[in-house]
């Protein structure tokens, strides 16, 4: 059988990425002093670079681009959700630098893990197939492993990429096991070929491959009972890598989440519906109770992610194109919470080092006026007040789950935010009326203002002018994925 | 459908017989002058009975992943090589793409010091 050359103009992002990424490595190992900023910066540009591509390639494409057999697809779903991880990707490589010359982390392979992570990101997002959704899932996974444990003389940096290693493992196990039991019903794993073989119902036995997959894809979004690795690697892996793992890879998983409930099994709503729903409240509930207890910012934050997820898993729930415009509205909004957030915590320097505690943000307000400002206003986001961009992000969710009629679960959604507001708000309280015991010395560095300053910019009340574009476009993208 | 297994029964039939002729003339012909060491068990240079908790050389560990890896490049060359003439152009530079990825990771691999013993 021969082939003709695939279309390879649709991957020429990820083709970029690819070489790029082998290049800059050959340019870190090959120098006998390989500077990690210079690398850096190189990996900034190569992920900008890509983004472009992506940009200028999307103009000259129509529609839905399928290629390598099948195996990859790239529409208007896919643009959105890369533009996402690339922005994720691109803040957590800006956002590193002091943190790693704090801790002497002079690893060069950080930002290309970083860069190589991404392109398995970007090839989830783009799968078609179990086949490429797998690859790209380990690609994705094991250099998050690495990244992990980076800071390897560090007992709890190791503890948490081993941790997140066996966990990581276990779920591509039990995905593996789902994708075998449905590829043994259908006979393919084609996603295309799934939606036809599955349009008038399915055999108990997919229906337990499904539930095998959801397991599987709830470990890497972290969503209740598969969340018990988070907490544990947030607090253990160095702090920006943590910031990454928020953002980017939650982004990707989540796109996973669509894309194969979606792609493949549109006509089962009904099967996949009641995991999702059980996967939602739960993680709502766990993230809304248990954050409460924690006095680790960084434990808070995987929480709060924890909870999150739940809240974007309502939309996926609704199981229709404004639910899906909701997710996607959400998985926005939440990147750029979250990474303002772990900023914040990376300039929580005092003399004596990192402080990762709460108690340490005492008085802030005093201290360090813009950083209070700054933080109040993403923790007032994040915990969904009206006017700030994190309440847009729960509005069209309860609202796509109002209009499916999952009232119970809307109401049950604005029940745990209630309850959420109090941790997120009780920071702003110790920043604002607690008298001030530590006195934090921002690292010197351009490139965390000006993250901090964006995202504390869109989640502040400017996000009126934001948000009717992002909608917009949130609802181009989820029209490419449910026709 | 069974009769089609029958070559599978001749394939047994001669393993076992060759294996006996082996072993029966390593009995009967070969000179026997065995000592402690050639009668305990080998095993790959460790103790054979011993406690598991022991600390290794991680050097032998890179090793067996290094090994790994070029033992599946291997495993993929061999039937790319059989189906060469069948898929092409494409197929063929499809595993010149693997290989030219696989040599970056041996370039780095090597600069990084991971092949020298000492």
């Amino acid at each position: 059988m021969r082939q003709a050359l695939p279309n390879l103009i649709s991957v020429y992002p990820e083709l970029l990425m690819a070489v790029g990424a082998m290049v800059l490595l050959l340019a870190g190992v090959i120098r006998k002093t390989p500077s990690i900023d210079r690398l850096s910066r190189l990996s900034v540009l190569l992920l900008l670079g890509t983004l472009l591509v992506l940009w200028l390639l999307f103009f000259r494409l129509e529609g839905r681009v399928v290629t390598f057999n099948g195996l990859f697809v790239m529409d208007a779903f896919g643009l959105f959700m890369k533009t996402l991880v690339l922005f994720g990707s691109i803040a957590a490589i800006l956002i590193s630098g002091p943190y790693l010359k704090e801790k002497q982390i002079s690893n060069y392979e950080y930002p290309i893990l970083i860069v190589l992570a991404t392109l398995g990101m970007m090839m989830m997002i783009s799968a078609n197939d179990f086949m490429s959704l797998y690859l790209g899932l380990e690609l994705q996974s094991l250099c998050l492993y690495v990244l992990a444990a980076i800071n390897r003389d560090r007992q709890r940096s190791s503890e948490a990429g081993l941790k997140y290693f066996v966990l990581g493992a276990l779920s591509s196990g039990l995905l593996l096991y789902g994708i075998s039991l449905i590829y043994g019903f259908a006979g393919s794993t084609s996603f295309d070929a799934l939606a036809l073989a599955f349009a008038d119902g399915a055999p108990t036995g997919v229906v337990v491959g499904i539930v095998f997959v959801v397991a599987g894809l709830a470990f890497k979004i972290s969503a209740v009972p598969f969340h018990m690795w988070t907490p544990d690697v947030y607090e253990g892996a160095p702090t920006p890598v943590a910031a990454f793992f928020a953002a980017a890879p939650k982004v990707a998983a989540m796109a996973l989440v669509l894309r194969v409930l979606f792609g493949s099994f549109p006509e089962l709503d009904e099967v996949w519906r009641q995991i999702i729903v059980l996967l939602s409240v739960l993680s709502m509930t766990l993230g809304a109770f248990v954050a409460i207890v924690q006095t680790n910012i960084k434990r808070l934050m995987a929480y709060s992610s924890i909870g999150h997820i739940g809240y974007a898993l309502i939309g996926v729930a609704a199981g229709t194109e404004m639910g899906v415009q909701g997710v996607l509205i959400y998985m926005a909004i939440y990147m750029t919470m979250t990474l303002g957030a772990f900023v914040c915590i990376l300039n929580m320097r005092s003399r004596d080092g990192m402080s990762e505690q709460i108690s340490d943000l005492a008085g802030l307000s005093e201290r360090d006026p813009m950083m209070a400002l700054a933080l109040a206003i993403l923790m007032f986001s994040l915990a969904g007040i009206p006017l700030l961009a994190g309440f847009f992000g729960k509005l069209y969710v309860f609202l796509a789950a109002v209009n499916a009629g999952l009232y119970t679960l809307a109401v049950f959604g604005v029940v745990t935010s209630v309850v959420a507001a109090y941790y997120y708000v009780r920071i702003v309280k110790i920043m604002y009326f607690d008298k001030p015991v530590v006195t934090f010395e921002r690292p010197e560095s351009k490139s965390l203002s000006m993250v901090l300053t964006i995202t504390a910019a869109v989640n502040s009340p400017l996000s009126f002018i934001l948000i009717g574009p992002l909608v917009q476009w949130a609802a181009v993208a989820a029209g490419a994925l449910v026709p | 459908m069974l009769s089609e297994y029958f070559p599978i029964l001749v394939f047994i039939a001669i393993a076992i017989a060759m294996s006996l002729a082996f072993i029966g003339a390593a009995v009967l012909i070969a000179r026997q002058n065995p000592d402690q060491e050639k009668t305990s068990t080998y095993e790959c240079g460790f103790e054979a009975i011993d406690s598991a908790h022991i600390r290794f050389d991680v050097r032998f560990y890179l090793v067996a992943i290094l090994f790994i890896i070029f033992d599946l490049e291997v495993a993929f060359l061999f039937p790319w090589a059989v189906a060469l003439g069948d898929i092409g152009l494409y197929g063929f530079f499809s595993m010149v793409l693997f290989l030219a990825i696989l040599t970056v990771g041996f370039i780095y691999e090597w600069r990084k010091g991971a092949l020298e013993w000492e």
